[in-house]
């Protein structure tokens, strides 16, 4: 725990986003993880897209369940809403929280033992409902706030602290995801916010579940020499498939084509991820190849990252279902809630 | 007795210096104001215990080197300052009958009062000083036949500029500001006339006009050539004439004196247009401003009427000493300048500094060492980690804005010529002024072997001062750091290639405010806050034992 809060000097030329806020508005409390933490990383990158994308602060949620990456939504945007679940139900209440209100954005920060052991019932079918939601797990391989036990990401190999090989076979969310029916998958390293924070961006416009792997090194208990999830490995064996870049509504569109050709894909409200970078043989729409690159790769001892899967033609929860269009307390009670004459009327029609 | 170390008058200057480290402060880069060093200093003074235990002891037995000063001002004070603790005899000659020099005379007393003065000038003649008021040198040549090691020659600027326009000679109601100041230090002026120019507008204007105003003057008016950008005055002490209703009237240039039947009634004035850059100007017309006295203070300058020229010490076209900057020698060795004297008008700290220079090249003169050989200063470098996220100084940062003198009434400012005007921070001002500190000397050391990239210092950094990036070329680099670095005078801190990627940690130093932040998130101590101590070598003290 810092010694003190953020100064609050700021610096003069700090630029200002169409709010008229800087970067420093976007920020939460004070960090109270360990020094050095990935997850501390994730959260400036999430400060840095929520601030460049001008998101209103009041129309952020911030859903998070148990563990360390789930105490980093009180780290940024300390403007916005925020619920801090029970172990594994983040996605539960994320749920609920957008059913009722479908106008905030929604960013759900969950870590690889929240998302891939107890709540991985829960994420599987926020995947199938398409959930409109950027849910971020940052990922490191172990159970930190409980002293570095092996989590379900962890790789066949890899070394705990005290050098114990894990021998179970991880769970890697990128190719469940997939395998699923997500719409929206990326993997990425907290300590590469040049891909990351695009990433980032692209997920919040995305139209409905957007489900980025984040690579976070856990310096305290899974940093050293054997682990997989290290700063040092992640950065030797890290392989991008793809680049991106994203370009905001109504923006004329200056990236130039990458040495491997070009894809852009028109996102629901109109901005435009243009893929800078992707290998002759890779096509970041069509779900087959990608599964097929990935487990080519992953045989290979890489760390595949970038935006890897991208698909904007499938309905999110809200539009499968036919919900209203504004947010619930914007309908009026008497709509909202008929009446008990109204619920004998809707019974009847079921008898 | 820090206080008292290197600035030697604290409680003088507390009040009066002219505050060139001001400007140099950083605390002006984040908010604009810099911190009240000076005001500080007073505070540090004033509030001071006993220190009579803790000044320098003096040696009974003395080193047998006798040293002649000429004037009891700041830099001969100096000089005896640093030359009485290493048994050196040293005799002053002053030519009024109280100690201060240009502190007393020039000084109006409701800016500094007689009893700080006389008490920081006493605590260096009673280490034993050989004090001779009332004796004038009248001639360098009879002084250097008494035998002295050496002479350091002190006299100040005593000579206040002329206005030779016409009618300059044709009244006595035209005084020079300098000079006329003195008188009032001395009792013997207590009157002027209802309205009155002051022509000028350095820090000696400023002191006129205010001592005018509490000799009973009503309409005052100070006249300056140029624009308010261009004025010498610090800009609190214009503020504070014009508080006390004093007139500041620019772009008038002086033309002539205008006297009716051998009584002054005013002057002529040019009114000057200036270009842009105030380099040229055009006339636009002459106006009349009446006036019952009129005060000048356009300057001052060394003068040795009683230093004769054929001693050896050349003097230059300008008839100024030729006087080494670094030894504070002249072309005649044992012989040296410091002060005033030695340049012209500076200011009282650079007087001060003179004089510790000049003690060095004493002592090394006297002791047959070349002047030239200059100790080094020494410095330490400690790290001010106590435990984790603990550190040894305040590393805070204090959003308080500069704390504002308190002033007496304006009504009751003026019922004596003494009143001290400013009445210096209260205890709880000055807890706040203190915490504006950045911090300069605690530093931000970096060791690129332990850095394992993870972003934490620059994710922590409030002032976006950290980068890791390829390395490129300055102007590249500059550009694009995590916020740009504009202030050229300012070298961007460059590491080694770090260990994973080979990048570079950057570090723009412009407004960094030392809170530390980046050293508690580094989980490999890859960053500390180390204190820097920069030591000042003194006359018999080098910089390793400084501190002793």
């Amino acid at each position: 725990m810092p010694s003190i809060a953020k100064p609050t000097a700021i610096h003069p030329s700090l630029h200002r986003n169409e709010l008229g806020l800087t970067i420093r508005d976007y920020e939460g409390s004070m960090s109270t993880l360990c020094a050095g933490c990935g997850h501390d990383s994730i959260t400036a990158a999430i400060i840095r897209a929520c601030w460049e994308i001008s998101l209103a602060p009041h129309m952020l949620a911030k859903m998070s369940g148990i563990g360390c990456s789930s105490k980093t939504p009180t780290y940024f945007v300390s403007g916005a809403h925020g619920f801090n679940s029970a172990h594994g139900r983040m996605a539960a209440i994320a749920t609920g929280a957008s059913a009722a209100n479908r106008e905030l954005t929604y960013i759900g920060v969950s870590g690889d033992g929240d998302s891939l052991s107890i709540g991985l019932g829960h994420l599987c079918h926020a995947i199938r409902r398409n959930l409109k939601m950027l849910y971020i797990i940052e990922n490191n391989g172990v159970y930190g706030l409980t002293k570095g036990q092996f989590s379900a990401s962890a790789d066949v190999g890899s070394k705990s602290k005290k050098g114990e090989p894990n021998r179970m076979a991880p769970i890697d969310p990128v190719a469940l995801a997939l395998s699923l029916g997500a719409t929206f998958v990326a993997r990425s390293f907290s300590g590469d916010k040049d891909q990351l924070v695009p990433i980032l961006k692209a997920a919040l416009s995305h139209r409905g579940f957007a489900l980025v792997d984040v690579i976070s090194p856990c310096v305290t208990f899974n940093d050293h020499a054997g682990s997989t999830k290290s700063y040092l490995y992640t950065r030797n064996n890290m392989l991008k498939a793809t680049e991106t870049d994203f370009v905001p509504p109504a923006s004329e569109i200056l990236a130039t084509i990458g040495r491997n050709g070009a894809v852009s894909v028109t996102m629901h409200d109109g901005s435009v991820v243009r893929f800078k970078g992707v290998p002759p043989d890779y096509d970041p729409t069509d779900r087959k190849k990608v599964l097929d690159y990935l487990s080519e790769h992953h045989g290979k001892g890489e760390v595949v990252t970038g935006l890897l899967y991208i698909d904007e033609s499938v309905p999110d929860m809200h539009e499968l279902n036919n919900t209203p269009a504004q947010a619930l307390t914007k309908i009026p009670f008497e709509k909202l809630c008929p009446g008990s004459a109204a619920l004998d009327t809707l019974q009847e029609e079921f008898r | 007795m820090l206080n008292r170390e290197s600035n030697v008058f604290p409680g003088i200057l507390g009040r009066t210096c002219d505050r060139p480290c001001e400007p140099a402060c950083r605390r002006g880069r984040i908010d604009g104001k810099p911190v009240a060093i000076c005001r500080l200093k007073r505070v540090a003074a004033d509030h001071r215990g006993e220190i009579a235990a803790r000044l320098p002891k003096i040696p009974a037995k003395k080193n047998g080197k006798r040293i002649a000063c000429i004037g009891a001002g700041p830099a001969s004070l100096t000089v005896a300052n640093d030359l009485m603790p290493l048994g050196y005899q040293v005799t002053i000659f002053e030519k009024n009958d109280k100690p201060g020099g240009l502190m007393r005379t020039n000084i109006p007393s409701f800016r500094l009062p007689a009893s700080v003065l006389d008490e920081e000038c006493q605590t260096i003649l009673d280490f034993g000083v050989d004090i001779r008021y009332n004796s004038p040198v009248t001639s360098m040549r009879a002084l250097l036949q008494e035998g002295y090691d050496a002479i350091f020659v002190g006299s100040g600027a005593p000579r206040g500029k002329e206005l030779d326009l016409p009618g300059r000679r044709e009244t006595d109601r035209i005084h020079i500001g300098i000079d006329w100041l003195e008188s009032i230090a001395f009792g013997h002026t207590d009157s002027i006339g209802e309205k009155v120019l002051i022509i000028g507008v350095g820090n000696t204007a400023m002191d006129c006009c205010r001592s005018s105003r509490r000799l009973g003057a009503k309409d005052i008016k100070v006249m300056a050539r140029r624009p308010r950008p261009y004025f010498k005055a610090s800009p609190w002490e214009l503020e504070d004439a014009e508080e006390e209703g004093v007139e500041i009237v620019i772009n008038h240039s002086p033309k002539r004196f205008v006297v009716e039947n051998g009584k002054l009634t005013g002057m002529e004035f040019e009114r000057l247009e200036w270009d842009a850059k105030a380099k040229n100007s055009k006339v636009l017309d002459t106006v009349f401003v009446p006036a019952d006295d009129v005060i000048l203070a356009i300057g001052q300058e060394n003068a040795f009427p009683w230093f004769e020229r054929d001693l050896g010490a050349q003097f230059d076209k300008w008839d100024a000493p030729v006087v080494d900057e670094k030894t504070y020698m002249s072309t005649r060795e044992g012989i040296f300048f410091g002060g005033d004297a030695a340049w012209g008008p500076k200011n009282i700290i650079w007087a001060v500094e003179h004089g510790h220079q000049a003690a060095i090249s004493i002592d090394n003169y006297c002791h047959r060492i070349p002047v030239t050989d200059r100790p080094a200063y020494g410095m330490n470098l400690i790290s001010q980690k106590m435990g984790l996220s603990e550190w040894s100084y305040h590393n805070d940062y204090n959003p308080a804005p500069r704390q504002k003198m308190t002033h007496v009434d304006l009504a009751e400012r003026f019922k004596k010529l003494n009143i001290e005007v400013e009445l210096g921070f209260s205890p709880e001002q000055t807890a706040k002024e203190v915490q504006r500190c950045l911090n300069c000397d605690v530093q931000t050391v970096f060791t690129a072997e332990k850095c394992i990239e993870c972003d934490a210092c620059v994710d922590i950094c409030p002032l976006l001062c950290l980068t890791i990036t390829r390395d490129g070329s300055e102007e590249d680099l500059r550009g694009r750091l995590s916020a740009p670095a504009l202030n050229l005078t300012q070298e961007l801190y460059v590491s080694a290639p770090l260990p994973q990627t080979k990048r570079l940690m950057i570090k723009d130093e412009d407004l960094c405010v030392h809170c530390g932040l980046c050293a508690e998130r580094c989980p490999t101590a890859a960053w500390d806050m180390q204190k820097f101590e920069l030591i000042t070598p003194y006359a018999g003290r080098t910089a390793c034992c400084a501190q002793a």
